[in-house]
C-alpha cells in the first residue's frame, strides 16, 4: 500500500501527467507537486507524484555507498 | 529501471555488509526499529538482516497502514455498504482485512455489495460523476503520504459540486505513534523492547520532510536516519545509525535526500491544512488510544465527510482471539511467537490484518521466512 516508484513524466496537461511505469503509461495527478517538466522523474504513489527525485542527490548517494565499502568514516 | 536497478546492486550490498561488519562493535547490541512496513518488506525481501553480524537487529514497528486500523473502523465500512447502499471505494489491500464476525469487504462485495477497489483517489472521484444518483463513499486509509491525494479530491468534489462524494477518513500521523512506543511502558519501564535507534520512513517523509523527528533525537535520546526502501538504502542507513551511536550522538540524518528534505513537500502539507485537522485521539491496533495521532475533515467541509453524512457510529470490537498483532506492532513479539501463524492463518486466509498487508510483519514472515529457514538448513548440514 505504500509502494511508490520513481517514474519519468512523459507528458503534461494541466494538473495530469503522464508517467513511464518500467513501459507502462499511466496518467497521474500532479497537484502536489509544483514545476515540474517531461524528463523529470517523480516519486508516484497512488495516483500522484509526491516529489521530484533529484539526480544529483541519487549520484551522491550512490557514491557513499561505495565509499563505506572501502571502509570510509573508520 | 532508473533509480531502483542500482539501489538493489548485490555488488555494493556485500561492500556495505562488510562496512558495517567492521564498523559495529562486537561489543554491544544495535537494535534498529524500522517504523514502517514498507522497510520490514524490504528487509525480508531481500534478505538484509542476514547481511548483518549477529549483534545488529531489525525490530519491526507498527507502519502498516491497513495493520493499526481497528477492526470497529473496517466494521463501519462495511455497515456503510450493508445499511446505506452506498458504493464504497477503497484501495485494494483493505478488501481482504478481516472485520469483526469473520466477515471482511472482500465478503460483503462477493454477497452483492457495491465495493470497488480504486488505484487512486482520482479514480473514485470518476465514479462519482458517473453515478450521480448513488452515494459513493472514498474509505481514506494511510499515513502522511497517502492524505494529500484525500486532501485533493475532497477539494475538486467541492470545486465541481459533487454532491454524492465523501471520505470515509482514517489518516493517521507518523510522529505521534513513534512517541507513543517510546513512551509505551514496554519500553519505558520493562524494557521488553530495547530500541537503540529508528529507521525513518521514506515516502511519509517526502511529505512531512525531516523536521518533525528532530523531536525524538533531541527529547529521547534515539538517532533516526531516514531511510529509502531499496536495499542498499535501507543498509547504508543502519550503517549510519552505527556510527551515530559508536559515537554517542542522537541526531536526525537523511539518507534519502534524492527525495526528501527538510522542509518536505510544503504544498502537499497546505493542501492537507487545509481541508483537514488534528482528532484530539484516536485509536490503533495495538498501540490503544493515541492523542493527536489522526487526522479529521474540517467543518467547512463537513459535507464530504462521511462520518457526518451518515452519522457513523463508534464501534467497539475484539480483535481476532489468539491474534498477537497488537504486540506485533508494537515490536514486543515477532509473527512466529503467534500460535496460529502458518496453520491457521496465512496469506489465503487471514486472521489478522498483519498477515493482509505486504507490509504486515506476518506476511512478510510468512512470504520471504521459508526461504531463509531452507537456507540456514542448507548451511547447517
Ligand atoms: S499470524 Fe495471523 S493471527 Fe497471528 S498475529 Fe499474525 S495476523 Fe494475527
Amino acid at each position: 500500500m505504500c509502494l511508490a516508484l520513481p517514474a519519468e513524466i512523459i507528458a503534461i496537461e494541466g494538473d495530469m501527467g503522464k508517467v513511464n511505469l518500467g513501459g507502462v503509461h499511466k496518467e497521474i495527478s500532479l497537484a502536489l507537486v509544483e514545476d515540474v517538466k517531461v524528463g523529470d522523474f517523480v516519486l508516484v504513489h497512488v495516483g500522484y507524484a509526491l516529489n521530484r527525485v533529484s539526480p544529483e542527490e541519487a549520484e551522491r548517494t550512490l557514491a557513499l555507498f561505495a565509499e563505506a565499502g572501502l571502509g570510509g568514516a573508520a | 529501471m532508473k533509480y531502483i536497478d542500482e539501489f538493489r546492486s548485490r555488488e555494493l550490498a556485500r561492500k556495505l555488509a562488510e562496512g558495517i561488519a567492521r564498523e559495529a562493535d562486537t561489543g554491544r547490541e544495535y537494535r534498529l526499529m524500522e517504523f514502517c512496513g514498507g522497510h520490514t518488506h524490504a528487509i525480508f525481501r531481500y534478505g538484509v538482516q542476514e547481511l548483518m553480524p549477529d549483534n545488529v537487529t531489525f525490530v519491526h514497528g507498527p507502519g502498516c497502514p491497513v495493520c493499526v486500523l481497528p477492526i470497529g473502523r473496517i466494521d463501519n465500512a462495511i455497515g456503510l455498504v450493508e445499511a446505506h447502499d452506498v458504493i464504497l471505494c477503497t484501495y485494494g489491500d483493505m478488501l481482504r482485512v478481516p472485520a469483526s464476525g469473520r466477515n471482511s469487504l472482500l465478503k460483503v462485495k462477493a454477497a452483492g455489495g457495491d465495493v470497488r477497489m480504486v488505484w487512486s483517489t482520482q479514480d473514485a472521484l470518476k465514479i462519482a460523476r458517473e453515478n450521480p444518483d448513488r452515494q459513493v463513499i472514498f474509505f481514506a486509509i494511510g499515513f502522511e503520504t497517502t492524505t494529500p491525494p484525500t486532501a485533493v479530491a475532497i477539494k475538486q468534489a467541492k470545486a465541481e459540486r459533487l454532491e454524492n462524494f465523501s471520505v470515509f477518513c482514517n489518516h493517521v500521523l507518523t510522529p505521534a505513534a513513534m512517541q507513543n512506543i517510546l513512551d509505551s511502558p514496554d519500553v519505558r519501564d520493562l524494557e521488553k523492547v530495547a530500541i537503540d535507534a529508528f529507521l525513518g520512513p521514506s515516502h511519509v517523509s517526502t511529505i512531512i520532510g525531516t523536521r518533525p523527528y528532530e523531536f525524538f533525537a533531541e527529547e529521547y535520546h534515539k538517532p533516526v536516519v531516514i531511510a529509502g526502501f531499496e536495499p542498499l538504502d535501507v543498509m547504508q542507513s543502519a550503517l549510519m545509525l552505527i556510527r551515530q551511536i559508536n559515537q554517542g550522538r542522537a541526531e536526525v540524518e537523511n539518507e534519502y535526500t534524492r527525495v526528501v528534505t527538510r522542509e518536505g513537500n510544503v504544498k502537499a502539507q497546505a493542501l492537507v491544512a487545509e481541508v483537514l485537522e488534528l482528532r484530539r485521539s484516536f485509536e490503533w491496533r495495538g498501540l490503544g488510544e493515541v492523542p493527536y495521532s489522526a487526522l479529521k475533515i474540517k467543518s467547512p467541509w463537513a459535507e464530504f465527510d462521511a462520518e457526518t453524512r451518515f452519522a457513523l457510529p463508534r464501534v467497539e470490537a475484539a480483535d481476532v482471539r489468539g491474534c498477537e498483532c497488537p504486540r506485533i506492532l508494537r515490536g514486543v513479539k515477532k509473527p512466529t511467537d503467534c500460535k496460529l501463524f502458518g496453520t491457521v492463518c496465512t496469506p489465503e486466509n487471514p486472521m489478522g490484518s498483519c498477515m493482509v498487508s505486504s507490509e504486515g510483519a506476518c506476511a512478510a514472515y510468512w512470504s520471504y521466512g521459508r526461504f531463509h529457514q531452507a537456507r540456514t538448513r542448507e548451511s547447517a548440514a
